[in-house]
């Protein structure tokens, strides 16, 4: 047998330093049984609507099979660009300042690609969706998280942004209506964010992928469309949460041209174009596709409507989300950790949920779960999370 | 709230009062009370199930009738009269080519014939009747016969 030599530690320090998912290992456990209720998804239950799947088909039939613009389809991009003006109040220019992109993850991450230079210090708030630190790490930035607590419904406040900024501050990433807390930025709070940023030159990337869905007859605002704020802030948003698109793959990012030209250059070359079909298929959803959202956002509402009413009932404190589709209950009167939590959920009572610890340090002591789940699964995973709950005080 | 509990019985009219309480966030006897609002107003005409033909061995057939306006009812005076026969599941006056559409169902071939030819042609008014047998039905009520569609979704997913 051939002994080899230890091999050269082959891969880069910045990636080797990258934790992996806290959800990689709930998937293993999930994955070895039958009949769990799963609460642990970030995404739609509800197929793409049937006129939008149509118009991918139909571009397939007729042979629309080629590369299209680097940025984009411009017939795309210029709906796009009437969509945000219409719905968000901030004009953009679809030939130069609107790049389409493979979901907003490619978007956020050639945003910070583009904007970086090692050292440079991205502040995001936590709890968060789980790519944003490892993002910001694999584009040589530094990640610095700024708590949002359920005192302030998870929302963030001018006081604890304050306490993070330092001199190599450069990028403000915000995620509102917010993932994993489904919470919202009201208009004053945002209003005092943008004022930091200006006062402090930061640029700010916002991820608005579940600005549809915000419930009640609340208004979503963009930090983008407030006074000053356009031209530093990169705009992203995509298909895949309001319109169930999530396995298309189609996001995009708005901003002001020399942005998203330097994005557009790493595009080009990393990538060339997003997928054609679903370009297409994206088209529909912004020209055909308002009537099937709304109905989707409407069961949405009434199934958060539920779980909150019974994850307050047996006791789990847990703040009325105001958007996207995910519950962030307080575990902490159980007295176990938010892992042990899932873990022994899952292993009693078949219901995956996922620890809020995986999404940042400040989400322990709460799990997600996602209501985007037919409404009788989520009344039988409440009844044994109950069950689990009573269970843990005897 | 009674635009919601609609939507709620189109989608499923055996739901309990207790779960759409839940998922309008209201209370039990507020959802009671509108329904019996919505019962006594005859917004809500009934409740019916969505059958699959194969459980049933009844015959239904769509019938285009052409009719004469009557002086002083118009098309209701028909219609109504052709309303009233058991045989006729759904009734509607309709823009085109011709004036009602009939749906009509009966045990057999035969006696859905009986129908048209004894009872609904021989209709002071009626001008002519032209009568297609369903031989498969698709959808009925926004619900997809034999839905093929499924797919699995990872349970797991940030």
């Amino acid at each position: 047998m051939n002994v080899s030599k230890s091999a050269r530690n082959f891969v880069a320090s910045h990636i080797a330093s990258l934790p992996k998912s806290g959800i990689r290992e709930f998937f293993d456990i999930v994955n070895t049984m039958d009949d769990v209720i799963s609460l642990g998804v970030g995404e739609p239950d509800f197929t793409t609507p049937w006129n939008i799947r149509e118009a991918g088909t139909f571009s397939l039939e007729q042979g629309h099979t080629a590369y299209t613009s680097n940025l984009g389809m411009l017939s795309l991009r210029k709906e796009i660009c009437k969509y945000v003006a219409c719905n968000y109040g901030v004009k953009y220019n679809p030939n130069n300042e609107c790049i389409v992109t493979i979901g907003v993850s490619e978007a956020l991450d050639i945003a910070m690609r583009a904007l970086l230079n090692p050292g440079d210090e991205v502040i995001y708030t936590t709890p968060c969706f789980v790519s944003y630190p490892a993002e910001i790490t694999m584009a040589h930035g530094v990640p610095v998280p700024v708590p949002t607590y359920e005192k302030d419904n998870f929302t963030l406040t001018p006081e604890t942004l304050q306490q993070v900024l330092t001199p190599k501050s450069k990028v403000l990433l915000l995620n509102f209506p917010c993932n994993p807390t489904g919470a919202v930025m009201g208009l004053e709070n945002l209003k005092a964010v943008a004022e930091i940023a200006e006062k402090h030159d930061l640029i700010v990337i916002t991820d608005e992928i579940y600005s549809e869905l915000v419930y009640d007859g609340l208004e979503h605002h963009s930090i983008a469309a407030l006074d000053g704020m356009r031209d530093r802030t990169i705009f992203l948003h995509g298909f895949s949460k309001a319109f169930a698109m999530t396995g298309w793959r189609v996001g995009y990012a708005c901003g002001p041209a020399e942005i998203i030209d330097a994005m557009m250059k790493i595009h080009q070359y990393g990538i060339m174009s997003a997928n054609t079909t679903s370009q297409e298929a994206a088209l529909e959803a912004l020209q055909n596709g308002t009537s099937a959202m709304l109905k989707m956002r409407e069961s949405y509402r009434e199934r958060r409507n539920v779980m909150v009413k019974m994850l307050n009932d047996m006791g789990l404190k847990c703040v009325m989300p105001q958007g996207a589709f995910y519950a962030f209950p307080n575990i902490q009167s159980t007295g176990l950790d938010s892992k042990t939590f899932a873990r022994q959920l899952l292993e009693k009572e078949h219901v995956a949920v996922v620890p809020g610890v995986a999404f940042g340090e400040c989400g322990e002591g709460y799990v997600r779960c996602c209501y985007a789940t037919g409404i009788q699964d989520i009344i039988e995973a409440m009844k044994r999370i109950k069950h689990f709950v009573d269970g843990l005080k005897k | 709230m009674q635009e919601h509990i609609l939507n709620l019985l189109r989608e499923n009219a055996r739901i309990s009062v207790e779960e759409m309480a839940l998922r309008l966030n209201a209370s039990a006897d507020e959802v009671t009370a509108v329904i019996a609002e919505l019962e006594k107003n005859n917004v809500i005409c009934g409740y019916t199930a969505i059958l699959n033909e194969v459980s049933s061995n009844k015959v239904n057939a769509l019938i285009e009738v052409k009719i004469t306006p009557q002086r002083d009812g118009g098309f209701d005076t028909v219609a109504k009269r052709i309303a009233k026969f058991d045989e006729v599941k759904e009734l509607y006056l309709v823009s085109g080519a011709y004036d009602l559409l009939l749906e009509v169902e009966g045990e057999s071939l035969q006696q859905v014939a009986m129908f048209v030819s004894g009872k609904l042609s021989t209709i002071d008014g009626v001008l002519s009747c032209a009568t297609s047998f369903q031989l498969k039905k698709y959808k009925q009520s926004g619900r997809i016969i034999d839905c093929e569609e499924s797919y699995e979704r990872l349970k797991i997913c940030p």
